[in-house]
């Protein structure tokens, strides 16, 4: 079977710059919990941006192919990109804070999409939107739909964002660091409510996140990526039993342990990061000779 | 917590009260000036000229705050006065608003070309002095009310491109506008149901700001003599005649003073009142 995301040789540089991501290679089959995992600035949020069709205006896509349901997103006519994207994929976004309109009531932000995008009857929609809501365990889901996004608390509004993001039963979930903008207590129940619903809805999610520990507890396979380079893909069970490459093997390390709260952190060695950096620029040297 | 923000209510509700008071009574008087005034405003009496307000021993009754030098009752023409400040103020500042808030948020949400052609357009504006450039535009377009009301919106739409562009901007880098163009939204679906709503606040206090300016600019544009007939009422031809005879007739002069002075004021304290009362966030 074809898998349902399949990212090939993508590349996305500053305009007129730099590489941001250097030919990444990246799978999801259809119902996979794909972990991203990286240090800042590798590049984890910039492929889920480049797969939705959000890149900032200041970078743009290079080279390569996103393939959605085997139809490469990026040789699409905008309109038909975004319609594809609409129907098919949704985003669990970082800021629960900021991704909520502050203008307007929380159940037209859920119900708009499925009204005007996918042609649903209002009265369906907003069913759906009940249920939703109550699957993500909000009390009164009804007082809920007529808020406006400041009445409610941040874990609230990411419960009501994982609702709307499962709204429309899309194929493909991008989770970009869900919880990191939350509290610890929070964390770990919104952590646990991504997972209930993917199992539930059998959605494949891509899940970014610079945390070994989420990603032990909810995926299935992961990406390691380093300087915009997939460095390592693996299944989760194999990462921690046996890290293939170096520089995953010094960040499972560099995790702390709660079992031993007293023991120091372990950086990743200098020598493991001028390794992995030769690999990179290596690479980059290859793909500056390709396209000259 | 709590507290600070009941008394931030409580303090915009007085503000948005007092100001809204005022502005309700000049709309009223000006609406129905010729069943409001006691008399013609262009009635003259050389006989009955430079009489006093009413609480002076010479005032004569049905002339409440005095006649100027040709005997015209300044309180109709300062109620009459009201009805071409307000004509001003409401047509030009909404029109204004429109088209300068519709340039500043194409810009700042398409940004690229679009932002550069009415970025550069907005500077080459802010150049020109604003006083000269709407005498300029009132000698080449000829005196008369829609000229006025012509000349704020050519001057005045920049203000508004200027600070809704950058609103936009602000917005635009928001989540929430990311996820709607994930959802499958147009992008003039997304500038018009996302950020819009989300830029009306700042921009129906600048709209109420700038009527209280249309009122200034047709005030100073009366005074030069610019703007109506000679001897039409209006608040700044009243104060420029009454500067004549400042001396013997202070009150010509300080009534309509007063009216201008409230009325500008309490367009800006509305606007701002009205903000604070209907922003989501503030809220």
């Amino acid at each position: 079977m074809s898998a349902l995301l399949d990212i090939r040789n993508l590349s996305v540089a500053l305009k007129g710059g730099p590489r941001l991501l250097r030919s990444v290679s990246l799978s999801v089959a259809a119902g996979e919990v794909r972990g991203l995992v990286g240090e800042s600035g590798a590049g984890k949020s910039m492929i889920g941006k480049a797969l939705l069709g959000i890149l900032p205006r200041s970078v743009e896509v290079v080279e390569g192919q996103i393939l959605l349901d085997g139809d490469d997103l990026l040789g699409l006519p905008p309109a038909e990109r975004r319609r594809r994207i609409g129907q098919r994929a949704a985003l669990i976004p970082q800021d629960p804070l900021t991704a909520l309109n502050p203008a307007h009531r929380v159940g037209p932000q859920i119900t708009d999409r499925l009204v005007d995008i996918l042609g649903w009857p209002r009265a369906r929609a907003e069913a759906r939107a009940l249920d939703l809501l109550a699957e993500v365990h909000i009390p009164d889901p009804g007082r809920v739909m007529k808020s406006y996004p400041h009445e409610l608390s941040g874990g609230m509004r990411q419960r009501i964002l994982i609702a709307s993001a499962f709204a429309a039963e899309p194929a493909l979930i991008v989770a970009d660091e869900p919880t990191t903008a939350l509290d610890v207590t929070v964390q770990k129940q919104i952590l646990r409510l991504i997972a209930e619903m993917q199992a539930r809805h059998h959605t494949a999610l891509l899940f970014v996140t610079h945390d070994l520990g989420v990603v032990s507890k909810v995926c299935q396979t992961l990406s390691v990526l380093y300087a915009g380079k997939v460095v390592e893909e693996t299944t989760v069970r194999d990462f921690f039993r046996a890290p293939g490459h170096p520089y995953s093997a010094a960040l499972l390390a560099a995790t702390p342990k709660y079992t031993d709260p007293d023991g120091s952190l372990t950086p990743v060695p200098e020598a493991v990061i001028a390794a992995v950096r030769a690999e990179v620029e290596a690479a980059e040297t290859e793909w500056q000779h390709g396209r000259r | 917590m709590l507290d600070g923000r009941g008394a931030i209510r409580r303090r915009a509700g007085a503000r948005l009260w007092l100001s809204g008071g005022w502005l309700l009574l000049l709309v009223t008087v000006a609406l129905f000036a010729p069943l409001v005034a006691p008399q013609d405003p262009l009635a003259q009496d050389l006989m009955s000229g430079r009489l006093p307000p009413f609480w002076s021993a010479q005032a004569e009754p049905g002339f409440w705050l005095g006649t100027d030098s040709l005997g015209r009752d300044v309180l109709s023409r300062v109620i009459w006065g009201a009805r071409v400040a307000l004509t001003v103020a409401c047509i030009a500042g909404p029109l204004t608003a429109l088209i300068g808030g519709a340039l500043g948020l194409i810009a700042g949400f398409y940004r690229g070309w679009a932002d550069r052609i009415i970025s550069r357009l907005v500077d080459i504006w802010m150049a020109f002095p604003p006083v000269l450039f709407s005498i300029l535009l009132i000698a080449v377009l000829g005196t008369g009310l829609t000229s006025i009301i012509l000349a704020i919106v050519v001057i005045d739409w920049t203000r508004f491109a200027r600070v809704v562009r950058a609103e936009a901007m602000n917005q635009g880098a928001m989540d929430y506008v990311a996820a709607a163009q994930v959802a499958g939204f147009s992008r003039l679906r997304t500038m018009t149901a996302e950020i819009l709503p989300n830029v009306l606040p700042t921009l129906v206090a600048l709209l109420s700001l700038e009527m209280g300016i249309a009122v200034i600019v047709e005030a100073i544009l009366s005074f030069v003599n610019l703007s109506l007939s000679t001897d039409a009422p209006t608040w700044g031809g009243m104060i420029a005649e009454g500067r004549t005879s400042i001396h013997q007739a202070w009150w010509v002069l300080a009534f309509p003073l007063v009216a201008l002075f409230l009325t500008v004021l309490s367009f800006s304290q509305f606007g701002e009142g009205l903000k604070d009362r209907f922003d989501p966030v503030l809220r």
